[in-house]
């Protein structure tokens, strides 16, 4: 048996044989080993159109901290008037560790004015750049380097956004260039990808879109019946009601295009406060005008006066969706186009079913009457909520 | 003490809770997509960048050099490896440096420092002893065990009496459950004698291959007698004896020991986890709240607080488990894979999705073969009843003979599974 505790590993210098042994002694002792599995990321967020590219890079205080220092006065504290102070060196540092190549041309870095944000492992600064190129890049090559000296297992973790959606990779600062293709802009591949990313997005807004729906349904209730006063009295034939809901649908579906398209290229543009109380009031009327009606059969026109409103909801929807420049006009039809088929389903799902029961006591009372009271009451809370800013009900 | 090298792989720990009750299992879908909303509440990602308003606002907590040894004593190394660049010495030094404070705080920044410290010789075929050592415990970090086997062993092979070089091939052997290799190495390597190192190595061995009891007696004697033994080697020694302890279902034994090495008051991110997990076992959830208060840095930690939080229903719950939820999706982001024991527990125990849980699971054990990794694909498995899924443990446990009531029991309802 061998006993060699406390002797010294190996006639070295004496300090590393101490430290090397009390490495030792804590590895013998930390028996599962601790693993915060948060290592050093840094976030780079990259808007690819046309010739400027946008930039946001979140950077751990921490990983500055050990590469450049920012604690100034060594308190073991980072205050935001020490990090202020080497705003200019934090961007100088890291855009110098970040070179964007456009073809093959390098591009020029333009540094924004630095925000904070928090991420799961603390502070981060928030640089915003802008990426000036020699042409409207058809291939990005991105050479990254930050902290490739002080943390070789720091990663830098890209989003790379274009029009035709988001790319992601993850950079190695010791690792060669990576290299990205445009996918939008140019090539079929790049224009279907937007077509398909536009089109699902308008489907999706208006079947999130409660009080488009609900203003659709309300116009579209009735549609199955004929106002004989003082009673409403089923339709005969199917192809009655299908005329009703074809005409309602195509002068909503007419306004809305307009407005929406005029909105998005920038012709028009409401305060979006009132487009957002004007179309909780229309539903509150195409409601209500099944309790009591005035417009019968000429709903049509309802739809297209406030139709023209809904437009504008849709194009602030449209709005924040970052549009890709190039592809504008392409953008604003398949949403739109999205929207229609969204439409559509929600018809194709009610019209069997509402000429189904038309002949209902239940229908007549429950569905048309009620219904149409309940939207009126969800509307008038909307339009309450909207229009003086309160809060009432948390519904989307 | 058993394995004298407690490897640092992340996540090499022993849980042992018993067998979910199946009554609650009924409410899981609900709790699941209840937790998923509340977790995507929590999500920071929602927050935005902002200007703080005012300069004194502390945005970033370090230990301050003035105040914290640790960070003092990195300093210094990092001086002398600054005066003698190119000499393997100081470089090695420094990087065994922030090895030290990875196993003790669990932050895998200090794995990176000390890859950043060994940068002239990382990519070297061999390189010099010291430097092949902390290279070799890197590895391991990365559960890269054959790379790290291949730096150790000609390390031990040209220089027998590096204890250290032993003490990670033991460790290494013992996770990858090679319990021949592991006694050979602990016999080589550290000898047979009285002390605390040998003894623990051997007793460690034992215990994994249904030797608990003689394990025990080992562990008792050698703390006994090691009137030498550092602290640091006590805890190890103690933890040991806790777990085997727990194993074989002495919570009474088991409590006192962990207690024993608590009470040497070092900072080890294992034993708290360790403890915890026999907390929560023990159905003790509100002292896991206050045995890891702050601690919410370390995954290994943040993972048992939201399960003491579900337990005792504590408001933190969604915060928590959003964290969590948020540090897994970057290392997803990143493509590390050293997390997937955690990532199944928090699938299986708090989101209670036994599906996404059992395949990490099963991967994990492809790589970790402790009774942790064991524990959590029987309960997947038993979870998602995909009996073929646990084939390996249950392989494992008859072969090893491993003791433990809690991994016994989960056997034999998986194998009670059609």
């Amino acid at each position: 048996m061998r006993r060699r505790r406390g002797r010294p590993a190996a006639g070295r210098m004496v300090l590393p044989a101490l430290l090397a042994w009390l490495a030792l002694l804590a590895v013998l002792m930390a028996p599962g080993g601790a693993a915060a599995h948060k290592p050093s990321d840094s976030y780079l967020g990259l808007d690819w159109h046309g010739q400027r590219l946008q930039g946001r890079w979140d950077i751990a205080l921490r990983d500055l901290d050990a590469d450049i220092g920012l604690d100034a006065d060594g308190d073991g504290q980072v205050t935001w008037g020490e990090l202020k102070a080497r705003h200019a060196d934090i961007a100088a540092h890291a855009l110098a560790h970040l070179q964007v190549l456009a073809d093959g041309q390098p591009c020029r870095a333009t540094a924004g004015e630095q925000l904070v944000d928090e991420h799961t492992d603390g502070a981060y600064t928030v640089l915003p750049f802008t990426l000036d190129c020699p042409t409207s890049p058809r291939t990005l090559e991105l050479r990254y380097g930050l902290f490739a000296a002080v943390d070789p297992s720091h990663r830098g973790l890209l989003r790379l956004t274009d029009a035709s959606g988001t790319r992601t990779a993850v950079l190695d600062p010791n690792g060669p260039p990576q290299r990205f293709q445009r996918a939008g802009g140019d090539g079929t591949a790049g224009t279907l990808a937007t077509l398909w990313q536009f089109l699902r997005e308008g489907v999706w807004h208006i079947w999130i879109g409660f009080d488009h729906i609900l203003f659709l349904l309300s116009l579209l209730l009735p549609a199955v019946l004929v106002w004989v006063p003082p009673r409403w009295q089923p339709v005969p034939r199917l192809r009655d009601a299908v005329i009703d809901v074809a005409k309602i649908v195509t002068a909503f579906t007419l306004a809305h295009s307009i407005t929406l398209s005029l909105a998005t290229l920038g012709v028009v543009a409401l305060p979006s406060a009132l487009v957002e109380s004007a179309i909780a009031a229309s539903v509150l009327l195409a409601a209500l005008n099944n309790v009591f009606p005035l417009f019968q059969g000429r709903r049509w026109l309802v739809a297209f006066g406030f139709g023209l409103i809904h437009g504008f909801g849709f194009a602030t929807v449209l709005a924040e969706l970052q549009l890709p420049q190039g592809a504008l006009l392409l953008a604003l039809l398949a949403f739109n186009g999205g929207v229609e088929l969204g439409q559509l389903a929600i018809v194709a799902v009610f019209l069997p079913l509402a000429f189904a029961l038309r002949g209902t006591a239940f229908y007549r009372r429950a569905v048309l009457q009620g219904g149409s009271w309940l939207i009126a009451a969800l509307a008038a809370v909307w339009f309450v909520e909207r229009a003086f800013g309160l809060q009432i009900l948390r519904l989307p | 003490m058993p394995p004298p090298m407690p490897l640092p792989p992340p996540c090499t720990f022993d849980i042992t809770r018993p067998p979910g009750r199946r009554a609650r299992r009924r409410l899981m879908p609900l709790a699941a997509a209840l937790a998923a909303l509340m977790s995507l509440a929590a999500l920071p990602t929602a927050a935005e960048p902002f200007k703080p308003q005012d300069d004194a606002q502390v945005l970033l907590r370090l230990p301050a050099p003035a105040a914290d040894a640790g960070s003092r004593a990195l300093a210094a190394l990092r001086r002398q490896r600054d005066q003698a660049p190119g000499q393997p010495g100081p470089a090695a030094a420094l990087a065994w440096g922030h090895i030290q404070r990875l196993l003790a705080e669990g932050d895998p920044r200090d794995a990176g420092y000390a890859q950043a410290a060994l940068a002239p010789w990382w990519t070297q075929a061999a390189p010099p002893a010291e430097v092949r050592v902390a290279r070799a415990v890197l590895r391991q970090f990365r559960h890269d065990f054959d790379g790290a086997l291949a730096d150790l062993q000609p390390v031990v092979q040209q220089d027998p009496d590096d204890e250290r070089a032993w003490a990670w091939i033991v460790a290494i052997h013992m996770v990858q459950a090679h319990y021949e290799q592991a006694r050979e190495a602990c016999e080589q390597g550290l000898g047979d004698g009285p002390d605390l190192l040998a003894q623990g190595c051997l007793a460690q061995v034992e215990a994994a291959t249904g030797q608990a009891a003689p394990a025990l007696a080992r562990l008792d004697t050698a703390l006994a007698a090691d009137r030498d033994a550092t602290p640091a080697q006590r805890l190890w020694a103690l933890t040991r004896l806790a777990e085997t302890h727990e194993r074989l279902g002495q919570a009474a034994a088991a409590e006192r020991a962990y207690r024993a090495a608590l009470a040497l008051d070092l900072e080890d991110g294992y034993l708290l986890a360790a403890y915890a997990d026999f907390l929560l076992d023990q159905r003790r959830p509100a002292e896991v709240l206050v045995l890891l208060k702050d601690r919410e840095r370390n995954d290994l930690h943040l993972l048992r607080l939201a399960l003491a939080a579900k337990a005792s229903k504590h408001p933190r719950l969604a915060a928590w488990q959003g964290m969590l939820a948020a540090r897994f999706d970057a290392a997803r982001q990143r493509g590390d894979t050293a997390h997937q024991k955690e990532e199944a527990r928090f699938l299986l125990e708090l989101q209670g999705d036994a599906e996404r849980a059992l395949p990490l699971a099963v991967a994990n054990y492809r790589v970790q073969r402790e009774a942790a990794d064991a524990r959590v694909l029987l309960q997947a498995a038993l979870a998602a009843r995909r009996k073929a899924a646990a084939a390996p443990v249950l392989d494992w446990l008859r072969e090893s003979r491993f003791q433990s009531l809690v991994l016994a029991g989960l056997a034999a309802q998986v194998q009670a599974l059609p």
